[in-house]
């Protein structure tokens, strides 16, 4: 157990290291800092005060040292659009993000999983095919324009559901329904196959047999051993969603979480705060793969941890 | 060249032509029977087409600006005429148009994506999976740290660098999905590297590149195809919503998602605007899922026997069905 931690740490931190030297990269040597953050009709003593500032004209190697020390501390440095610590910003924005996702996740497993199972009874039958082709069309529709079909829907054609910011809990509805609907899409096909495969062994049918209710030999002893691909792809989705991809549904709804804010820091040249938003992705990708291989030692203790 | 030895080659040509061709009526036959496949292949041949012969089948110039025309609905409105039959947008620009020359950015960007991050992830899967060892170890590891990274904002941070194009598009999204093909590709050839056929080929001394490309790969076409299939529909999504966050395709070209921005704006008094590219991304993309799924049903033996069970157990019930009917007409 203790070498199984210390060897995920390991690949996280390569994770991590590997993210670093692609921003610095990026940033520093295929793009010019300076040119991006200042205004063209700068002068070239501001330049030269800028780069400074940022100690850009010192040795590459050197600046790449310091990059890595500043990020061990978590200090990227003032944000140039707001004018304080970008750490500061990705804190205060974080929490809307992971509100987003869990409320949006739980959405999609709240339906996803009794539908599922639903379509597993009977293969082939026409709540099978109405879910798996409603799946499909779950997959094929581009979230964002989702998002605007549901807000001209429910906020202008019905006036029931604010469209956009966080002010009330209503606001979390629409933008959590659409990131959880090609989630809820992969998610019902999931279910629905590994239920298949479970609900023809044989214990289900000695359960069945020795006559046990329904209820209990579906929703219980099949649905657990189905659990391990879900919680998989459960996991995966977190990850994907922290990973940049609940960035359409916040510029969509003006959700204020690490998406959007990633969005509007790349609009105004802050790289510094893009910095700080994709090292917070990264590290929460780390930390959530880490945990998912807690989960699944949780779920089926016949897994064995490397 | 002896005439036996040219009749022996003409016949083995005109054989394999022929096998081609029955190889081909056998897929007809299987789509005839699958009536989502037949609806998704329709779609995508109209829509290639339709991309190919843009210039030509497109009323207007999709960038022709027409000032006196802006916003005008679509036809079956009152205000609609058939000149704009998908109606204009905020410059007046026919909206039917630009939909028509969206399709081929989207079916280019997916593509390319899918040659390139296909090529080089099947190469990598197939020389982790040949090779094996510290070449295995070494691919793997690149994969999973890769493949823990948040892909979506690193390709923003690029595009926003780097200056976004339709190229620096193709390119960042090959980058970031090459890995489900290395993956699959090594454990395909794990379970296909210990046949006979494999084992032959390395005691008669060919060298690993011929044996993975002349005899490993071939094998892998089928998964390989569903497979780039469905990452041909996450391009098209992934290329559709960097142009709406508008890092992807910019302007004056023309990209569904970047019109579903524009369109954005308008929402509330011309709904057209939105829903018509968006409709558009989102019957590509459903045309192709519905593709690749009956890819993989014809392509999975398991698959393939339920399904003749199933059939058979149709005929079967009304086979039953008629003979109960005829004995009860009898008495």
């Amino acid at each position: 157990m203790g070498r199984f931690i210390f060897w995920r740490l390991i690949h996280g931190l390569i994770v991590i290291l590997g993210v670093t030297v692609i921003v610095f990269v990026v940033t520093r040597m295929v793009g010019d800092p300076v040119q991006v953050m200042l205004p063209m009709e700068s002068t070239l003593e501001q330049r030269a005060a800028f780069e400074k500032k940022l100690g850009l004209d010192r040795p590459i190697f050197i600046q790449f040292i310091d990059f890595v020390e500043d990020i061990s501390r978590l200090d990227f440095g003032d944000s140039l659009w707001q004018h304080r610590p970008a750490m500061e910003i990705v804190f205060e924005k974080l929490p809307m993000t992971i509100l987003l996702t869990v409320v949006g996740i739980g959405f999609a497993c709240i339906i996803a999983i009794p539908l599922g199972i639903i379509a597993a009874l009977r293969p082939g039958g026409i709540a099978d095919r109405v879910t798996v082709f409603g799946s499909l069309l779950g997959l094929s529709v581009p979230q964002f324009w989702l998002g605007l079909l549901f807000i001209v829907l429910f906020a202008v054609q019905f006036r029931i559901l604010p469209t956009s910011g966080s002010a009330t809990p209503s606001h979390i509805i629409l933008p959590a329904l659409t990131l959880a609907l090609p989630t809820l899409a992969r998610l019902v096909m999931l279910v629905r196959s590994s239920m298949i495969d479970e609900l023809n062994q044989q214990y289900v049918k000695t359960s069945f047999a020795k006559g046990l209710p329904f209820v209990r030999v579906v929703g219980v002893h099949a649905l657990r051993n189905a659990a391990l691909p879900i919680m998989t792809l459960v996991g995966w989705e977190a990850i994907r969603a922290l990973a940049g991809y609940s960035v359409v549904v916040e510029t969509v709804f003006a959700w204020p979480g690490i998406g959007l804010t990633a969005i509007q820091a790349i609009e105004r040249e802050d790289l510094i705060l893009v910095q700080a938003i994709v090292f917070t992705a990264a590290i929460s990708v780390v930390l959530i793969n880490i945990a998912m291989d807690f989960i699944y030692k949780f779920i089926d203790p016949r897994l064995k941890l490397i | 060249m002896t005439p036996t030895k040219v009749n022996n080659l003409e016949q083995a040509l005109t054989q394999n032509q022929y096998e081609w061709l029955d190889k081909l009526k056998e897929l007809g036959q299987e789509l005839l029977r699958d009536k989502a496949g037949l609806i998704g292949v329709i779609l995508i041949t109209a829509l290639v087409l339709m991309a190919f012969f843009a210039p030509y089948i497109s009323p207007h110039d999709p960038t022709e600006q027409d000032l006196s025309a802006r916003l005008v609905p679509p036809v079956w409105y009152e205000k609609g005429t058939w000149d704009h039959v998908f109606g204009t947008d905020h410059l007046g620009r026919d909206v039917l148009s630009r939909s028509i020359h969206g399709s081929r950015v989207s079916l280019w960007v997916g593509t390319s994506v899918v040659f390139m991050a296909g090529g080089f992830g099947v190469l990598m899967g197939l020389m982790a999976g040949y090779l094996g060892g510290r070449v295995d170890a070494f691919i793997m590891r690149w994969i999973d740290t890769q493949v823990a990274f948040p892909g979506l904002l690193l390709a923003l941070i690029i595009l926003s660098v780097i200056g976004p194009s339709l190229t620096t598009v193709v390119v960042v999204l090959s980058l970031n999905g090459w890995m489900v093909y290395g993956r699959m590709t090594r454990s395909a050839v794990l379970s296909i590297r210990q046949s006979p056929f494999v084992e032959s080929a390395e005691i008669v001394g060919c060298r690993w590149p011929r044996i993975i490309f002349r005899h490993i790969l071939p094998n892998l076409t089928s998964p390989l195809l569903t497979l780039a299939i469905l990452e041909f529909a996450r391009i098209v999504l992934a290329e559709a919503a960097l142009s709406f966050l508008g890092l992807g395709i910019q302007p004056p070209a023309t990209s569904w998602g970047l019109d579903v921005a524009v369109g954005k704006n308008y929402m509330f008094m011309a709904w057209w605007l939105v829903t018509i590219p968006g409709s558009a991304i989102a019957i590509t993309v459903l045309a192709v899922n519905l593709v690749a799924s009956w890819l993989r049903l014809i392509s999975d033996p398991q698959e393939r026997e339920k399904q003749f069970a199933r059939h058979m157990a149709g005929r079967m019930r009304r086979h039953l069905k008629l003979k109960n009917e005829k004995e009860s007409a009898r008495s």
